[in-house]
C-alpha cells in the first residue's frame, strides 16, 4: 500500500508513453505497412499482400547479398573484437607503466563519432595517397598495398577493420574491469597446484571472465546487426553490392521513396532481433539482479 | 628474473604500439588541418611547413559551423536532460516498487536496447505528431532512443541505494515528489552524471536521425554538416580536416574530463566487483 502511494506508477507515464509512440508503435506499424505499396509517389496506400517480401527474396542475388553481408560483418566483428579486446585487456592488466594513459588512448576511437572515423579512414585507406599504403610502401611491403575500399575483395574487409579499430577499446575496457574483479588468490592457488600460464588462463581466467564475455559478445552482436554509418560513409554499399548491409539497403529504399519495401526489410529485422533480444535482455536483467 | 624483465619490456612496447595505432589517424587529421591545399592533398603525416590557421576560419564560414555547433549543442543538451529525467523517474519507481507490473514495464523498456528502430514507419509517426523536420522532433527522438540503456544503468544503481533513507523521508512526511526530488536524486548523482555524459556524447555523435528526419540544412547538427561539407570539398583535405577537428573536439574534451565516469558507466551492469 505505502509503496504504491510513495512510488506512484503514474510518474512513469511520460517515459512509457514516449517510448511507446516513438519506438514500439513504428516497429509494430511496420508489420502492416510491409504488406502495402506505400511509396513517395502516390498518396494512396494499397494492401498488396506479400509482394514486397517476394520482391525481397526473389530479387537478383546481388541485391540479396546484404543479408549475407550483415551476418558476415556481425560474425567477424564479434570474433575479432572479442579476441583482440581480451588480448589487449590482458596485456594492459598489469606490468605496464602509464596504464591510465594507454587506457585513455585505446578508448579514444570509441568516443569519436562514427561519421568522423569514417571520414578519417576514407583518407587513410586511399589507394594512391592514403597513409596505410604509404606506410606499407615505405617499409618495403609494397605487395601488401591494396585498393582498400574500391577493390571488391578488400572493401568488406576494410570496413570490418575500421569497425574493429573503433570498437575494440570499448570491449577492452569492459573485459579489463572483469579481469580486475578476479581475485589474485585463485591464481596463487593454481600456481601451487602447478598450473602453467595456459592452464591458468583456461581454468581460472576464462570461466571467471564469462559474465563479462557474454555481455561484450551480446553488445557486439547487436552492434553488428544494426551497422549502418561505417558502411554508409566508407563505401555506401559499393563497389556494386559488395558491402551492402541491411540498414544501408533500408536507407536506399527509403531515399528512393519505396517505403513499402524498406518497411518489409525493417520488419524482418525487427522480428528477428526482438526474439533474439528477448533472451539477451532476460540474461542481462538476471545478472543485474543477482550482482 | 631476467625473463620477467624482458616480458615486462615487451608488454610496455606492445602497449605503446597499440596506443600509437589508435592515435595516428587523429594526428593525421590534426596535422593536415594546418596545411595548405596542395600539401594536404596527399594527406601525409609530415608536419606542415607553415601553419595555416586560416583553414579554420574558412571552414567556420563555408561549413556553417557556428549554426550547426549550436544546433548540436541544443540537441545534445536538451535530449540529455530529457532522457535522464525520463529514465531516472522510471528506473526509480520500477526498482523501488517491484510489483509484477513494474518488473514487466522495466523489461519492456530495456528491450529497446536490442530492438532495432524502424526508421521508415517512424516517418509516419513524425508526420502525425507534426515533429518531422523540427528541432523538437530530433530532441524527442534522441531522448527516446537513449531511454532503454539509461533505464538499465540507473535501475541497477537504485538497487544499491539503501531504502532506510527513503523510509526516514516517509516518516518525516515527504510527498512522493519530494521523496524523488530531494532524497533520491542526490543519492543517484553518480550514476546520473555517468548517464548524462554517455547520452551527451551519443547525441553529439548521432547522424542517422537528422539524416532521415531533417531536410533543412539550417537545423543540421555538426555531424551532418561535416558530411555535407565533405561531399562538397572532397579535394580540399585541409578544410575537411579542420572541419573534422572542430566537430570532434567537444566530445574529446568531454571524454578527457569525464573518462572516470564514462568508463565506470561502460563497465557497470556488466561486471560486478
Amino acid at each position: 500500500m505505502i509503496k504504491s502511494k510513495m512510488y506512484p506508477f503514474y510518474y512513469t507515464w511520460a517515459t512509457l508513453g514516449l517510448y511507446l509512440v516513438f519506438f514500439i508503435v513504428p516497429g509494430l506499424m511496420g508489420f502492416y505497412y510491409s504488406f502495402t505499396d506505400w511509396n513517395s509517389y502516390s498518396n494512396e496506400i494499397n494492401f498488396i499482400g506479400v509482394d514486397n517480401f517476394k520482391k525481397l527474396f526473389s530479387a537478383d542475388e546481388n541485391y540479396m547479398s546484404f543479408v549475407y553481408n550483415t551476418l558476415k560483418f556481425t560474425f567477424f566483428t564479434v570474433i575479432l573484437k572479442t579476441v583482440l579486446g581480451l588480448l589487449f585487456a590482458m596485456a594492459l592488466n598489469d606490468g605496464i607503466r602509464m596504464k591510465g594513459f594507454h587506457r585513455v588512448m585505446l578508448f579514444l576511437p570509441a568516443v569519436v563519432p562514427m561519421l568522423v572515423v569514417g571520414l578519417i579512414f576514407k583518407s587513410v585507406l586511399n589507394p594512391a595517397t592514403g597513409l596505410l599504403n604509404e606506410t606499407l610502401r615505405a617499409i618495403g611491403l609494397d605487395f601488401m598495398a591494396q585498393k582498400w575500399l574500391v577493390d571488391v575483395n578488400w572493401a568488406f574487409k576494410s570496413i570490418i577493420g575500421v569497425d574493429v579499430w573503433k570498437g575494440v577499446g570499448y570491449i577492452m575496457i569492459i573485459l579489463l574491469a572483469g579481469l580486475q574483479s578476479i581475485s589474485r588468490t585463485y591464481y596463487e592457488a593454481a600456481a601451487i597446484d602447478g598450473a602453467n600460464v595456459w592452464q591458468k588462463f583456461v581454468h581460472v581466467t576464462l570461466p571467471l571472465l564469462m559474465p563479462a564475455l557474454v555481455v561484450t559478445t551480446v553488445l557486439n552482436l547487436l552492434h553488428g546487426l544494426k551497422v549502418f554509418e561505417v558502411v554508409y560513409v566508407l563505401t555506401n554499399g559499393g563497389p556494386g553490392y559488395a558491402t551492402d548491409v541491411l540498414y544501408t539497403t533500408i536507407f536506399k529504399e527509403f531515399s528512393l521513396g519505396r517505403y513499402g519495401v524498406g518497411t518489409a526489410l525493417s520488419s524482418v529485422l525487427f522480428l528477428f532481433m526482438t526474439i533474439a533480444g528477448y533472451f539477451v535482455i532476460r540474461l542481462m536483467a538476471k545478472e543485474e539482479n543477482e550482482g | 628474473m631476467k625473463g620477467k624483465t624482458i616480458l615486462s619490456v615487451l608488454r610496455n612496447v606492445f602497449a605503446w604500439a597499440l596506443s600509437l595505432i589508435m592515435f595516428v589517424p587523429f594526428a593525421l587529421i590534426l596535422v593536415n588541418s594546418l596545411k595548405d591545399r596542395v600539401q594536404a592533398n596527399t594527406m601525409s603525416i609530415k608536419l606542415p611547413t607553415e601553419l595555416h590557421w586560416s583553414n579554420y576560419a574558412v571552414v567556420i564560414e563555408e561549413g556553417k559551423l557556428i549554426s550547426s555547433f549550436f544546433n548540436s549543442l541544443l540537441y545534445a543538451v536538451a535530449s540529455t536532460l530529457l532522457s535522464v529525467a525520463l529514465a531516472s523517474v522510471a528506473a526509480y519507481i520500477f526498482s523501488r516498487n517491484a510489483t509484477r507490473l513494474n518488473r514487466a514495464m522495466y523489461f519492456f523498456l530495456i528491450m529497446g536496447i536490442a530492438m532495432p528502430v524502424n526508421y521508415v514507419t517512424l516517418t509516419k509517426v513524425m508526420q502525425w505528431t507534426q515533429l518531422i523536420n523540427t528541432q523538437i522532433g530530433i530532441i524527442v527522438l534522441l531522448s527516446v532512443m537513449a531511454i532503454p540503456f539509461s533505464v538499465f544503468l540507473i535501475y541497477g544503481f537504485v538497487g544499491t541505494v539503501p531504502r532506510e533513507l527513503d523510509e526516514a523521508g516517509i516518516v518525516d512526511g515527504c510527498s512522493p515528489f519530494r521523496l524523488f526530488g530531494s532524497i533520491a536524486i542526490p543519492l543517484l548523482t553518480p550514476v546520473l552524471v555517468t548517464v548524462c555524459i554517455l547520452n551527451f556524447m551519443n547525441c553529439w555523435s548521432d547522424f542517422v536521425l537528422p539524416l532521415y528526419y531533417l531536410n533543412n540544412s539550417d537545423k543540421w547538427p555538426m555531424t551532418l554538416a561535416v558530411y555535407n561539407f565533405f561531399g562538397r570539398f572532397q579535394v580540399n583535405w585541409n578544410l575537411v580536416s579542420a572541419d573534422i577537428v572542430l566537430t570532434t573536439l567537444p566530445v574529446i574534451l568531454i571524454y578527457l574530463l569525464g573518462q572516470k565516469y564514462i568508463i565506470s558507466g561502460m563497465t557497470s551492469g556488466s561486471v560486478k566487483g
